[in-house]
């Protein structure tokens, strides 16, 4: 096409504005929109149990003697944890933790093996991140019979004698993060993460669909304004109406369920506007996939699914198979809970958020550039 | 220049899967002029019109509208264009002074403020200005569509049965201010039912299934389909339009108030046709056919031909 025009920001306004007043005269989406994160605030408070295995554990090794490397071989065996790595110092074992690398730090005392053969009840520090209590319980609860049936094997035959009585080894837990293994910790910054894909897919879904239904898109077709200008002009608005859900759940937190906010709430703030960013992109692309508002509907209900199930949110993410978590990797959803829970209940930093952060900007740029090249120009 | 040519194409094909809507029609438009586009539902106006202003892709066709090219020259033409839909396409949620305002926008008026009070003001939409589009009453709807299409100051103006569901006095006042923009060398195409809208147009055209029959001024129109027409008053016209339409050579008998209008293709088989019913009851006289008597005529015998 000929002399297209070029991107105006006055006409990105224009149509900024109008979807302003529209937002503000349809009362019901408006009151849904609000009513939404307040509903499932006060709807999950329950959780559902589950006995996630393979968990990632690092190990800080401080023992040289035979019985330590036991205790090793016997926990690699429950099938609980899967050590990813040895780690030198205390220090490196938290950093992992607070990064997400690893869910357990089990640091074995140096001497344990001196210790254990004494009758000393030595000593084993675990440490567990305890974000998702769900995550974790399973495994620190299998620790203690872990231990006893390793050393078992090693005192068999002429070593009986030396086989130290059941529980000898003092295991002492220490749930970082959530100490309390509150299960709201968990849930009410994941869903700030549900109720912003839930609303902010659902609105934008239906705003191009909205135009064709009512037959104001013949119109808007026939002036002079660019795909990217109506898609924009109808994504901005909800950016504010997601930041106003986001202030809800972060209030409901502190107040209601007393979740505590470690981190830098800035952090948080750049997190969600990446994130409602990206849901909004993707509503508004089904929007121009779709070829009416149930169509639109029905695509929103489609990613619904797989965002609560997939992203970490209801179940352990380290619980799912393989496959499932590749799946959830892709959903920017289970990077925002990554941010949401870090800032929230370990106080992450910037860096740490970036790791997160660049999966969603992705997501955002491929589905708004799909949104784009979708837009039908015609009414072909 | 005075015979600027504002629509020039030719060729003009759209076809929807198999169906061709719109097949190889050519027009041209002078500025300043009121060109009628008349066909029954379903022929392809709102198609052929979609096409001129870039909503829908033409699969032929060659030409100019606004001097630029009709086929690729689309972004340019939406420009100059006010183009009214034939449903109501303005927002029902928004005022007519935010709906105009939207409008301005998204031409980039540089004047905007201005120009929309203009426009509100220009219309008598004053002491409405601030109610909602969708609680307008069908000729209030109407005005403000063709304000919000006024309001970039367009070289053309496409209206799609512009005038559907407004009251005869609205029309007239509608038609009127047609009449004072083309004065001022706006161009006009029109598409309408209503035949006293059709004999206030300059010039008219009538499309069937997406072929252009026949074009010209209302005059040429008629003589060009070189149709007979007989007028007859007298008792029991119902039972006599009944009984001529069985007959070879009437085409159609249609009542107007206390007068029957029959008409024919062919003069002298319809004179032979009427012959028997010649009687002192009832007074006849060839009359000039009107342009609906013209119209019907078109339609059946496009649908006739599309048939075999």
């Amino acid at each position: 096409m000929s002399a297209r025009p070029t991107f105006s920001p006055a006409r990105l306004r224009g149509m900024i504005v109008k979807e302003f007043i529209q937002m503000r005269r349809d009362r019901l989406t408006l009151a849904m929109t609000f009513g939404i994160p307040i509903m499932q605030l006060l709807l999950f408070g329950y959780v559902v149990n589950s006995d996630p295995r393979h968990l990632p554990a690092a190990v800080l090794m401080a023992d040289n003697g035979p019985q330590g490397r036991t205790l090793l071989e016997g926990l690699k065996n429950s099938t609980y944890f899967d050590f990813v790595r040895e780690v030198k110092t205390e220090a490196e074992g938290r950093s992992l933790l607070t990064r997400g690398q690893v869910q357990f730090v089990i640091n074995i005392p140096p001497n344990f093996t001196h210790d254990l053969l004494r009758g000393d009840r030595p000593a084993v520090l675990v440490e567990a991140d305890a974000t998702d209590p769900l995550a974790t319980s399973g495994g620190i609860a299998s620790l203690p019979a872990i231990f006893d049936t390793a050393l078992q094997e090693d005192f068999k035959g002429p070593l009986a004698y030396l086989a130290p009585a059941r529980r000898s080894i003092d295991v002492r837990v220490h749930a970082l993060y959530n100490p309390e293994a509150l299960s709201q910790y968990n849930i009410v910054p994941g869903l700030m993460g549900v109720v912003l894909t839930m609303t902010m897919v659902m609105i934008t879904a239906l705003a191009i669909t909205r135009e064709i239904e009512r037959g104001t898109m013949e119109n808007l077709l026939a002036m002079p304004v660019r795909p990217s200008e109506v898609l924009l002009g109808k994504i901005t608005p909800y950016v504010i109406v997601g930041y106003i859900q986001v202030g809800i759940i972060l209030l409901a937190a502190h107040y209601l369920f007393k979740v505590p906010i470690h981190g830098n709430l800035a952090l948080l703030l750049i997190g969600a506007f990446v994130f409602i960013a990206a849901t909004l992109a993707m509503g508004i692309t089904f929007s121009t996939m779709a070829k009416n508002q149930l169509q639109a509907m029905q695509m929103a209900m489609f990613v619904f699914l797989p965002s609560i199930l997939l992203s970490g949110y209801l179940f352990p993410f380290r619980g799912m198979p393989q496959w499932a978590q590749v799946l959830g990797e892709i959903l920017p959803i289970t990077h925002f809970l990554r941010i949401a829970r870090g800032v929230m209940l370990k106080g992450i930093g910037f860096q740490d958020i970036g790791r997160e952060l660049w999966p969603i900007v992705l997501f955002a740029i491929v589905m708004l550039t799909i949104g784009i090249k979708r837009y039908r120009r015609t009414l072909d | 220049m005075p015979d600027e040519l504002v629509i020039d194409v030719r060729g003009m094909t759209k076809r929807f899967g198999r169906r061709t809507v719109v097949n190889d029609i050519a027009l041209q438009v002078r500025k300043g002029e009121i060109y009628g586009f008349l066909g029954p539902n379903g022929s392809g106006k709102t198609t052929f019109i979609r096409m001129l202003c870039g909503l829908l892709k033409a699969d032929a066709g060659s030409g100019t509208c606004l001097g630029s090219d009709v086929i690729t020259g689309s972004e340019t033409i939406k420009r100059q264009v006010g183009y009214m839909t034939q449903r109501f396409s303005f927002y029902e949620d928004l005022s007519i002074a935010e709906n105009l305002d939207f409008v301005a926008r998204m031409y980039g008026l540089k004047d905007r403020r201005n120009a929309v009070e203009r426009s509100i003001e220009g219309l008598g939409l004053k002491d409405r200005r601030d109610q909602l589009a969708g609680e307008l009453s069908g000729g209030w709807k109407q005005r403000m569509a063709l304000a919000a299409c006024l309001i970039h100051e367009p070289r053309l103006l496409l209206l799609d049965e512009p005038t559907a569901g407004v009251d005869p006095k609205a029309r007239r006042d509608f038609w009127d201010q047609i009449h004072d923009l083309a004065a001022r060398g706006l161009t006009f195409l029109i598409t309408t039912h209503y035949m006293d809208e059709a004999e206030r147009c300059h010039r008219l055209a009538y499309i069937s299934n997406g072929n252009l029959l026949v074009h010209g001024t209302v005059a040429e129109v008629i003589d060009r389909a070189r149709l007979t027409t007989w007028s007859v008053t007298g008792r029991d016209l119902n039972d006599l339009s009944r009984r001529l339409r069985e007959t070879p050579g009437v085409e159609q008998a249609v009542a107007f108030g206390t007068m029957l209008h029959v008409s024919g293709a062919d003069e002298r088989a319809l004179e032979q046709a009427i012959a028997p019913f010649r009687m002192d009851d009832y007074e006849w006289k060839q009359v000039r056919s009107s342009l609906e008597d013209v119209f019907i005529h078109l339609m059946q015998t496009s649908k006739a031909s599309s048939a075999e």
